[in-house]
């Protein structure tokens, strides 16, 4: 069970928290200007690296913030969190 | 007091004082406190404790503690019983009863015993080759293979006694109570740090029970209870006996399985700990290995660690008359224990050709026989050890003829492995160690170090030094200051190295069993068979063989196995490898694991402030998520379907009552409160006037429907949102996400109100004219039309009024705090008696929903679009919102996508079969082509015939067409006509009166 690092909380269970899937994902700032494939991409497309991974966890059954977390999913280190707010995309 | 014919008259840590009486296998026999069961045993003469996994050969105790894999027993009777107990942990109690498993009709006589004489015929593998043909015939085959193979027996009743968990921190957690573990724990303890330190055994000092070492000058067990005596005196130190550290997790979460004695009936049986542990010193000792020779199973080969401690811990004599087999110096101090105590020691077999070491020279001087470059190839007996075959080995090979030496014990030992599970668990990477040919932890990956045995230091000075340094150097990782490091003084015996010794075969003895894994009887025949069938891979010949997945994980054979292979396929063993390690080093039981989360503790329950009214008045409840909602209130009589109709008629025809506290609420607030509904709901919220409710749709970004509900504007920056009672935490988490993850910047405030309203829905023709009893407002369609919202007093409590319905009729939505919950409940029967007002639940909701085609999760089920639904055009052309963008693309505005439509039986009688899947022939070979499938269906009591609603491709265009639902689940095919989906008061005509 891993222990999860929570910017605002301290280190916490991960039991604590709620999976959100991959950070970095940018939502184009005007969607209908964008391609098709802009657009999928954005939605569908993750990669799956072994390695270092950028994520997203809600600290749900604490202070409820989302964070984001830097992770390798390959040892479970923890590399880094920090509050998950992006800055606004043009 | 019956005789205890091989107990030692004097000498042990048994409490002779306390003697026990117990019964293994229907036999009354007596120990004492102290001993385990299979000290008691021994005691008692007895030498069979049970019959093998495959092929029911007699079996006896072969080791002293975890590591066992024969002497497996079932515990107790009843609803107490516990399978594949290790006798050989199993603590010895007053009236304990014990029996053998894997026998029948007894561990004598056992019937299936007849497997050994066939068992040419079961060969490795043979579940995976005998009987995949005929395939047929698997099913009459396993029934006889669960009946035959196998272990104990579970319990069939509940468990009677409780368990509990414990979230326990520390700076540093200590396995393993021998001397290493000790030695850190005192080393940590002296730093000043929070020390949890915990052994499997009912006892401190681990291998310094079994032996007769000394310690700074005095016997080592003096040393032993002086330093837990410093321990238990540090506030900080918790000291754990019969605790198993069963799993290295992640980020140094340490389980520990606690067995709590004396049991008790209000003490847990077994406590479950969760450690999280800042660091770890991993002192878990060596286990010692076998050696691997024709039937070296036999009742009387016991491991020369063992027998050991049965001599000078349990003051047990294991045999009269001992032989000795060893390829390492370790097995001469059992010989030479053995010789003090009066047995009698044929010799010892060693296979290297010159033996050096101090301790065989001590043996040498006390008269007993070395027999250099010999090992033993076979033991020979029938319940138990009569002798063994022994012969002359050269260049590793056996040459020459066996001659036979008498014994009724032989003590084995072909090194010791360290015990590297828990390191292994927690991901460190092993290396093998050449100089006592067994893997050795290499590199750390978490939070831990080695010491003692389990670094592969055997020697105690080793153990002492590497434990303090490692219990010192833990403190300092953990943060705590530098400690000044002592260690006690001992003197270092000079051993000789040990000569790797793998699979003794003699030409006789090729075609015999030569057990490489007793508990789950793989023979190193087996493991040539798998090598010679291409399983070169540890991790395959594992599941092939069943080599090592007994319930001893492989503790004796792990490294004898895979030396085998190695080989036999000609590689190294490094090359080859270990499998792989997993929790739990020993058996956990589901009692522990389970904790008190059992019975109605294993979920929570949420329950509105109606509950015990509903209960009350004979609801039958229904879960929905966490809820427990009424699904009806039968009257005696009638049956499900009854009370539904009666229920959905009142509403109907007069006035009716449903609880919905369960929806989902969230007050949002903040200076862009209207902005941010705009960005998540597919429809405008800038121009929603004060006071007013408007219904909402919320999108995935997939474009898929997320929920619906309604949100009422409190004030200029103040709304109120309500969404489906099982979406609420996934909304709540959602909108949470949008906000912090996306838009930052918004001044939103979002709080989930949900328990803090209780809410109820007064609906159908009458609800104006009792709601008006109650309150001096003004509920009039004028003052108070659909979608209006207004604040009252309702019998004096302080309420929020919503204009809105689900049902299709004239209704009102009133919530009130909490508290008053089931003051307003009450005020609205009373008021509505003489309309003759009706509670209604959830059966009689879905059948009014159904009849006004309303969608619920059964249509938002992650495939629906707003167009699939028919409310394409709610969605605002002007704005941006989550999900939009994809209904732009092809396969979202595809013309064959499903639609919502009702269906009606052609009949007007036949129920519409749940879950059905809409074709338009019925008589067509299959694949029949699935156009469609039915997602609610209901009987309607206002339209007199069944209903249901579907999602069917092109479904709009469909009306009047004949369709038919087909069901493989009843076998029917009922024909339908597709309709528009809204079947009662198209117009919505009834809402707004
Ligand atoms: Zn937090």
């Amino acid at each position: 069970m891993m222990l999860l690092p929570c910017p605002y909380c301290g280190p916490r269970d991960v039991t604590e928290f709620t999976y959100g899937g991959d950070d970095g994902t940018v939502r184009p700032g005007d969607p209908q200007a964008v391609s098709d494939a802009r657009w999928v991409s954005y939605v569908y497309i993750r990669d799956n690296p072994r390695g270092p991974h950028d994520e997203l966890w809600q600290h749900s059954a604490g202070c409820r913030r989302w964070i984001r977390v830097r992770r390798d999913t390959l040892t479970h280190q923890v590399l880094s969190s920090a509050p998950a707010a992006q800055p606004v995309q043009p | 007091m019956s005789a205890q014919r091989h107990r030692l008259a004097d000498g042990g840590l048994i409490d002779r004082s306390r003697p026990y009486s117990f019964t293994f296998n229907s036999r009354a026999l007596h120990g004492y406190a102290g001993d385990t069961l299979a000290s008691a045993l021994l005691a008692n003469g007895v030498s069979v404790v049970g019959r093998s996994f495959k092929y029911h050969r007699r079996r006896g105790v072969f080791g002293a503690g975890s590591e066992e894999p024969n002497a497996l027993v079932q515990l107790e009777t009843g609803a107490r019983t516990e399978p594949n107990m290790r006798a050989t942990q199993v603590e010895l109690y007053d009236r304990l009863t014990a029996a053998s498993q894997n026998c029948w009709p007894s561990v004598e006589f056992d019937v299936n015993a007849l497997t050994d004489v066939f068992s040419r015929f079961l060969p490795a593998g043979f579940y995976y080759k005998t009987f995949m043909w005929p395939r047929s015939w698997w099913m009459r085959y396993e029934q006889y293979i669960r009946d035959a193979g196998g272990m104990g027996i579970s319990p069939r009743t509940p468990d009677p006694d409780h368990y509990a968990h414990r979230h326990a921190h520390c700076d540093v957690l200590v396995a393993g109570g021998g001397p290493a573990g000790l030695s850190a724990a005192l080393a940590a303890a002296r730093a000043g740090a929070r020390v949890i330190l915990a052994t499997e055994d009912f006892a401190w000092g681990g291998s310094l029970l079994a032996e007769r070492a000394a310690i700074d000058s005095r016997p080592a067990l003096e040393w032993v209870r002086d330093t837990v005596a410093e321990l238990a005196a540090h506030p900080d130190v918790t000291l754990l006996l019969r605790s198993s550290v069963f799993g290295y997790f992640d980020h140094n979460l340490i389980a520990i399985a606690q067995a709590v004695h004396p049991h008790s009936a209000h003490a847990p049986r077994q406590r479950l700990w969760k450690v999280r542990a800042r660091q770890a010193v991993l002192a878990t000792g060596a286990i010692e290995r076998p050696l691997v020779f024709a039937d070296n199973d036999l009742p009387g080969v016991m491991l020369a660690s063992a027998a050991r401690a049965y001599l000078n811990r349990y003051a047990v004599k294991p045999g009269e008359r001992a032989a000795v087999f060893t390829n390492n110096d370790s097995a001469y101090a059992t010989a030479l224990d053995l010789h003090r105590a009066g047995v009698a020691v044929s010799a010892v077999m060693d296979p290297r050709a010159q033996v050096t070491g101090e301790l065989p020279a001590r043996a040498r001087a006390a008269g007993i026989e070395v027999l250099a470059a010999h090992a033993v190839v076979r033991a020979t007996g029938g319940r138990r050890v009569t002798g063994v075959q022994v012969a002359a080995m050269e260049n590793g090979a056996i040459r020459g003829q066996p001659r036979e030496l008498a014994c009724d014990l032989l003590c084995v030992s072909g090194g010791w492995s360290p015990a590297v599970h828990l390191f292994s668990q927690s991901k460190g990477r092993l290396r093998y160690d050449e100089r006592i040919a067994a893997f050795v932890p290499d590199v750390s990956v978490q939070a831990e170090r080695s010491a003692g045995a389990a670094r592969g230091s055997f020697a105690l000075a080793d153990c002492l030094a590497e434990g303090a340094q490692a219990g010192s150097a833990a403190a300092e990782a953990a943060g705590l200051r530098r400690a000044a490091v002592s260690v006690p003084g001992t003197t270092r015996i000079s051993e000789a190295p040990l000569l790797p010794l793998w699979d003794i075969e003699s030409g006789a003895t090729r075609t015999a069993k030569r057990f490489v894994d007793l508990q789950n009887d793989v023979t190193a025949r087996d493991i040539a068979l798998a090598a010679r069938e291409g399983y070169y891979s540890v991790e395959h010949l594992k599941r092939y063989t069943a080599l090592g997945m007994g319930t001893d994980q492989g503790k004796t054979s792990n490294i004898n196995g895979l030396a085998i292979l190695a080989a036999l396929i000609d590689a190294q063993i490094p090359e080859v490898g270990t499998t792989t390690f997993r929790p739990p080093y020993t058996p956990v039981t589901l009692g522990a694991i389970a904790g008190s989360e059992v019975g109605a503790h294993f979920d929570p329950v949420r329950e509105t402030p109606m509950h015990e009214w509903h209960a009350q008045a004979g609801a039958r409840f229904m879960n929905a998520g966490l809820w427990r909602r009424p699904m009806f209130y039968a009257r005696p009589g009638e049956s499900d379907l009854d009370a539904t109709s009666r229920e959905a008629l009142a509403v109907r025809r007069g006035v009716g009552i449903v609880d919905v506290s369960t929806l989902g609420k969230i007050d949002v607030q903040g200076r862009d409160a209207a902005l941010f509904l705009e960005r998540v709901y597919v429809n405008r919220w800038r121009n929603l006037a004060m006071g007013k409710v408007r219904y909402g749709l919320m999108l995935r970004e997939d474009g898929m429907i997320f929920d619906d509900g309604t949100t009422t504007r409190l004030g200029e920056q103040h709304f109120f949102m309500t969404t489906s009672t099982a979406t609420a935490e996934r909304a709540m988490s959602t909108l949470e996400y949008w906000l912090q993850v996306h838009w930052p910047e918004l001044d939103v405030r979002l709080t989930s109100v949900t328990d803090q309203w209780a809410a109820v829905a007064l609906a159908g023709p009458e609800s104006r004219a009792v709601l008006s009893a109650l309150t001096s407002a003004d509920v009039s369609n004028a003052a108070l039309p659909y979608m209006g919202y207004c604040e009252a007093s309702v019998r004096g409590i302080p309420a929020r009024i919503f204009r809105i319905s689900f049902s299709g009729e004239l209704a009102y939505e009133i919530n009130v705090p909490a508290d008053y919950g089931l003051a307003l409940w009450d005020a609205l029967l009373e008021a509505g008696r003489p309309c003759g007002i009706t509670p209604y639940g959830t059966e009689a909701m879905t059948v009014l929903r159904i009849e006004k085609g309303h969608f619920t999760g059964m249509e938002m089920d992650g495939r629906t679009t707003p167009g699939d639904v028919g409310l394409g055009g709610l969605v605002a052309a002007d704005k941006d919102c989550i999900g939009k963008r994809s209904l732009d693309r092809p396969a979202l505005r595809a013309p064959v996508r499903r639609q919502l439509v009702g269906l009606v039986p052609n009949d007007r009688s036949t129920i519409i079969p749940r879950g059905a899947q809409l074709v338009t022939d019925p008589q067509r070979a299959l694949p029949n082509p699935i156009i469609g499938h039915v997602t609610s269906t209901c009987h309607s009591p206002s339209l007199g015939h069944p209903i249901a609603l579907a999602l069917l491709e092109r479904g709009r265009e469909r009306y009047g067409e004949t369709l038919f639902a087909m069901s493989p689940l009843t076998n029917s095919a009922v024909g339908v006509e597709a309709t528009h989906h809204v079947f009662y008061d198209p117009k919505g005509e009834r809402l707004r009166v």
